[in-house]
């Protein structure tokens, strides 16, 4: 059973050294403008230890080919790599089965995935999709696509002012015409972590399927999907401290049999005539043409490289830095900061008076700190809290405090410029 | 020398129009109107012309939200193309888009030229280019696309 990581705030763990930790990733010892890089953008991509690129680069080196395919020596060599590697993906979210692991280019392509292959192919005009005010645009596009062009309704749950899911309304917004809750188990703007579990359960109850974008939240706690009886879940590489170009869609066997093809092409099927077409069976049948496969096995060395670590050590690290990020910018009488829902996760965005994320962004870059500033991708969510944009600072396992207070002194250096 | 591109990009010219941005708001009967639209940011200016016959800017006020830079650039702009005759509008642009690439901008006419250089530190910034180029984008569209 996963219990949330989250509420280990303060926990003390002594099995994790951030610092020794942070020694695996060499980009992190460079400069930018002759000062050091403080990294605060890991939510948009992290960087990458050592070992997954250089077991990228052996693996291309020696054994290299393409998958599914031939019988040569190094075909095979490389099939046993790549289907190794579902299975590291299928162990790292607890799936029953390593074939309810389909690879996808990224959590994009696996949320579209859903929608174009499960959804599509039944949705009628005024059923509904459940989704939060808080999804990343992954998870809105796909399903205003099935608006505009099959005419399902969105249906969209509020957030609190804190930036917390609430349940009951969620709960309410689900009914007899209900096709799929599309909900993010931590927002990337927020940082909030929703209450899956107890998603899942209600939406089950009424027969609803849930898809939940785990774009972010896998990075920071542990994922079981068996145990949050989730019917999709996405998660992305290159937010895992892996490649980018790869991702997984982890979908229950019984969707997965139902789920018509969404590309089409080699591997995908198991004969094609001239006038009809069979296909495979899962995954294959959703992973038509050649992978990337250097990138999988990629993938699959980062999620071992994050499985080495105490998770819950690791989690409670990053909620230290969040604690103490979050502590140290009340001084701050200007900032204020989006979202403070209990238990959410190492995210810290905020915006400033008389500031815009751009200048503000700008000026941090120049002080080798990188923050990302923007909509985040999240425009509906934008508009729930009346800003455009908002600087967010992202934390990851090879943060340190020092980092929150390359942060905070480039905060005050910006106030005194621009204002 | 960071802080000097810093405080080149941030100068007090700059904060200035950005803090209290000159013709803005909307414009009553405007002859051409656009908005503009940053993605990157999510910001949003629009410009309202009032254009004669003869193409010259009768007038000209710009609204919208966002940073310094593309605040202080749409104010600038509105400023300086007022009164200016469609062929000194163009000539004006192509300057200042010249000028914040860090191109060669010599074609301006030196009293232009002058004004318009507060804004060439931008040139330091690549990322922070269309910032200061969307309003004049957005002026541009108004004019080919945008009559009311």
């Amino acid at each position: 059973m996963n219990a949330p990581l989250f509420n280990q705030v303060g926990k003390i763990v002594a099995s994790f050294d951030a610092e020794k930790a942070r020694a695996d990733f060499e980009i992190l010892s460079r400069t930018v403008y002759g000062k050091p890089l403080v990294y605060l953008d890991s939510g948009a991509s992290a960087q990458k230890p050592r070992v997954v690129l250089d077991t990228m680069r052996d693996f291309a080196q020696s054994e290299y080919a393409n998958v599914h395919r031939g019988v040569h020596f190094l075909s095979a060599a490389a099939t046993d790599r790549y289907e190794a590697a579902r299975r590291t993906v299928q162990k790292f979210l607890n799936a029953a089965r390593e074939d309810e692991i389909i690879f996808t280019k990224g959590g994009t392509e696996a949320i579209n995935l859903v929608s174009y292959s499960y959804l599509a192919p039944t949705i009628q005009p005024g059923d509904e999709i459940v989704l939060s005010v808080m999804e990343h645009h992954s998870n809105i596009v796909p399903w205003h696509f099935l608006r505009e062009r099959a005419g399902a309704v969105l249906k969209w749950v509020d957030v609190r002012d804190d930036g917390s899911l609430d349940i009951e309304a969620l709960d309410a917004a689900i009914t007899a015409k209900t096709k799929l809750v599309a909900v993010t188990h931590m927002s990337n703007v927020l940082g909030t972590v929703t209450p899956l579990k107890e998603i899942i359960a209600r939406a089950h109850a009424k027969g609803v399927p849930v898809l939940a974008d785990g774009c972010q939240s896998a990075v920071h706690d542990i994922v079981d999907v068996q145990a949050l009886d989730v019917d999709f879940y996405a998660v992305t590489g290159h937010k895992l401290y892996g490649p980018t170009g790869i991702g997984a869609l982890y979908a229950k066997r019984a969707h997965l049999k139902a789920m018509r093809p969404f590309n089409g092409g080699g591997e995908m099927i198991r004969e094609v005539m001239k006038d009809r077409i069979t296909y495979a069976d899962a995954p294959a049948r959703f992973e038509a043409g050649t992978p990337p496969i250097i990138e999988t096995v990629g993938l699959a060395t980062a999620l071992d490289y994050l499985s080495s670590f105490d998770r819950a050590a690791v989690a409670a690290h990053e909620h230290d830095l969040l604690a103490y990020a979050r502590e140290q910018v009340r001084q701050f009488n200007w900032l204020r900061v989006i979202g403070d829902a209990p238990g959410k996760g190492a995210i810290l965005s905020f915006e400033a008076d008389g500031m815009h994320a751009h200048d503000l962004a700008t000026i941090l870059d120049r002080e080798g700190v990188a923050v990302r500033a923007g909509h985040h991708c999240a425009q509906v969510l934008m508009e729930r809290f009346n800003v455009t944009s908002t600087s967010r600072a992202s934390f990851a396992l090879y943060n340190t405090r020092a980092d929150v207070d390359a942060l905070v002194a480039g905060l005050s250096k910006a106030r005194g410029i621009l204002s | 020398m960071t802080d000097n591109a810093l405080r080149e990009l941030y100068q007090e010219v700059i904060l200035d129009h950005s803090r209290h941005p000159r013709h803005y708001g909307s414009l009553d009967h405007a002859s051409h109107k656009a908005e503009g639209y940053n993605p990157l940011c999510g910001d949003k200016v629009t410009v309202y012309l009032k254009l004669d016959a003869d193409g010259r800017v009768s007038d000209i006020k710009f609204e919208g939200k966002g940073c310094a830079i593309s605040q202080a650039s749409a104010s600038m702009m509105t400023d300086m193309l007022k009164g200016r005759t469609a062929e000194e509008a163009e000539k004006l642009m192509q300057g200042f888009l010249h000028l914040v690439k860090g191109e060669d901008a010599s074609d301006l006419p030196e009293d232009d030229r002058e004004r318009l250089e507060v804004m060439g530190g931008i040139s330091e910034f690549p990322m922070r280019v269309k910032c200061a180029t969307l309003a004049w984008h957005t002026y541009r569209n108004a004019v080919e696309e945008g009559a009311t």
